[in-house]
């Protein structure tokens, strides 16, 4: 009962009050809080495509023959590539590619039947714009399949058996390898670190500049109901968000969504309050609203580059793959990830969720404990 | 010194001896600080800037640690006894700590919440309290659209609206016109006939004639206390301002 009044009558509560209507009065606050999913659900889950496809390819068949034509359809099949027309001579291909109309260029000499007749090995060549590495990847591994499946054709009409060995792959989680289904899970824990950094150091920078900080701590509010009141709404965004995108990768995405979504709730808290803890400590360190978003894009930067959430982490150099363990969401994209793929429950979570909370109790400390200081 | 009334001589609102602030690198701010200002009083501090008057009222209300000395205000210690201190006090600093992007009537309701007035009660309170200070008019307009004058009106408002025992107003008249400014006082004064103890700040010389009983600082140490007429004696000067203007120059003096 006695906790009941208590809880009734804290004064946290005329904080939390205060603290939506502003949000709701702020309107570039709100774009952020709303457009921002959006944007970048779109910009993330549309426009960042890792995978290659479709390179346009022009083609030099001086061979003009039934090998060549079936090499060339092959090639095509793939899916690496897009036969976009033929060219006369190695000149013309040149230009194709210079000119970007092509990025790869598929050459088949003359004699190309007249050796895989005579059993000799034939030759052609693929030509690669390797410019950008990841599309010279895909164009690499294209002309290699295209070889291989031509390969084996070839030698099973010639001698009749089955090939001695063949190696399947079979892609779990992701079937169709889209980067979307890898993609939209971690724009959610984006979502969480710029709302719970940027937007949350920013408002709590905002009250000392204007003085409102000065007047609330005259007042008999303390400490402890005031940072929960500062802190509490910019949760409940968070939540907000989180659904908004879960929803959204669902509807549009097809975003797999296998496992316990109880359990994702709950794995969310400890990375809510280690970012939190992150706001809050930015929040001690700027002066004003700029510094606070300045130091915010700055650890906005290593969050969206290491963490994981774009490039993989094993593909990284070692030290990369150090800074990446100190960020928070390098362990929830493990957790989301997990839980939203590969339905996997918190038997094979626990080690990202030990280090998640140790992160948040260190970092939340330290940072309550600095903007204990500042306020007195 | 005046003689107090005898309804307001029980117990003086605040009591410093010794008080003394010492800022991280060694600055003094404060220093050895012996003021006493009795119940239902108006009070000056006055000062050239740089002096320790606003430190003085920041250790008063508690957001100053004191480094030494002591300090009672309502007759409970700030180094001990902060939280209840901060249930009596009210503050309206320069910068007014109002948020904009309230209305009137939300900021006058957010800081009576905070000062523990809820429902029916808090309702009727804050109508009676808006009417007082003639703002009911205005109650749906956000305070950042509100005029310097207004808003100096409803920072006192919000200050007051759980009608403290002692009032802390820190340069309150900064940047608002003389009809404001005369409006003000007129409150101050209202506040004053019930009880409220005022300490104002100020650089302005009519409104350091205005107080009961006025302090000088400078260079961190208290060197004048007494009324209008006791520190027109004391410095043998004609008006508050040749007086402020001597100090300013012993000062300079001092520094050179």
């Amino acid at each position: 009962m006695r906790m009941f009044e208590r809880v009734r009558n804290a004064r946290f509560w005329p904080m939390l009050w205060k603290e939506f209507i502003q949000m709701r009065r702020d309107r570039l606050m709100l774009a952020m809080m709303t457009g921002l999913p959006a944007v970048q659900l779109i910009l993330f889950g549309y426009a960042i495509q890792t995978e290659v496809r479709h390179l346009p390819t022009v083609v030099l068949d001086e061979s003009r023959t039934a090998e060549s034509r079936a090499l060339i359809a092959v090639v095509g099949n793939t899916g690496n590539f897009d036969i976009v027309g033929a060219v006369a001579d190695r000149v013309a291909l040149r230009h194709a590619i210079e000119q970007g109309i092509a990025h790869a260029g598929l050459v088949i000499p003359p004699d190309f039947e007249r050796d895989i007749k005579r059993g000799r090995t034939a030759h052609a060549q693929m030509i690669v714009d390797a410019a950008d590495p990841q599309s010279s990847a895909a164009a690499i591994s294209g002309a290699q399949l295209s070889a291989a499946a031509r390969n084996t054709a070839i030698t099973s009409t010639r001698v009749r058996t089955q090939p001695p060995l063949e190696m399947s792959v079979r892609p779990w989680y992701n079937p169709e390898q889209l980067s979307s289904v890898f993609i939209v899970p971690g724009v959610i824990g984006v979502l969480l670190t710029i709302t719970m950094t940027l937007i949350t150091s920013t408002a709590i920078v905002r009250e000392r500049e204007r003085g409102t900080l000065e007047q609330l701590i005259v007042t008999p509010i303390g400490k402890p109901s005031l940072m929960l009141g500062k802190l509490v709404p910019f949760v409940v965004v968070g939540f907000v968000q989180m659904t908004v995108v879960l929803g959204l990768g669902d509807l549009v995405f097809q975003i797999p969504n296998v496992g316990s979504l109880w359990l994702l709730y709950v794995l969310t808290i400890p990375f809510i309050v280690a970012s939190l803890g992150v706001g809050l400590l930015i929040s001690t360190i700027a002066r004003n609203q700029v510094q606070a978003m300045q130091v915010s894009f700055f650890f906005m930067l290593p969050n969206i580059l290491l963490s994981g959430y774009i490039f993989p982490r094993v593909a990284m150099p070692v030290p990369a793959q150090w800074i990446g363990l100190l960020l928070p969401l390098t362990y929830y994209l493990n957790i989301i990830r997990g839980i939203l793929l590969k339905g996997i429950g918190f038997a094979n979570l626990w080690r990202p969720t030990v280090s998640l909370i140790v992160f948040a109790i260190v970092i939340f400390t330290i940072s309550v404990k600095r903007f204990s200081k500042t306020i007195e | 010194m005046t003689a107090v009334p005898p309804e307001q001589a029980k117990g003086d609102a605040v009591v410093t001896t010794a008080l003394r602030k010492v800022f991280p690198g060694g600055f003094v701010a404060v220093d050895h600080l012996d003021l006493t200002i009795h119940r239902g009083e108006v009070f000056g501090l006055l000062g050239p800037n740089g002096s320790g008057k606003t430190t003085t009222i920041r250790m008063l209300c508690g957001l100053l640690k004191p480094t030494g000395g002591r300090a009672m205000v309502v007759g409970h210690d700030v180094a001990i006894e902060a939280e209840v201190i901060r249930t009596k006090i009210g503050y309206m600093s320069q910068k007014y700590g109002l948020y904009d992007d309230l209305t009137v009537y939300e900021n006058l309701r957010f800081y009576a919440t905070v000062y523990g007035l809820h429902g029916k009660n808090r309702a009727a309170h804050l109508e009676d309290h808006m009417a007082q200070i003639g703002i009911t008019d205005r109650r749906n307009q956000l305070a950042g659209n509100l005029s310097g004058g207004w808003k100096q009106r409803l920072a006192l408002a919000c200050a007051t609206a759980h009608e403290p025992e002692m009032l802390f107003l820190d340069e309150p008249t900064a940047g608002v016109d003389p009809a404001a400014r005369r409006a003000f006082w007129k409150s101050i004064y209202t506040l004053a006939e019930r009880g409220t103890t005022v300490l104002v700040t100020t650089h302005y010389m009519d409104e350091a004639e205005r107080c009961q009983r006025l302090a000088f600082l400078s260079r961190s140490h208290l060197i004048a206390i007494g009324t209008v007429a006791e520190i027109l004696e004391h410095f043998k000067q004609p008006t508050i301002e040749d007086v402020f203007i001597e100090l300013q120059r012993r000062d300079e003096g001092a520094a050179a």
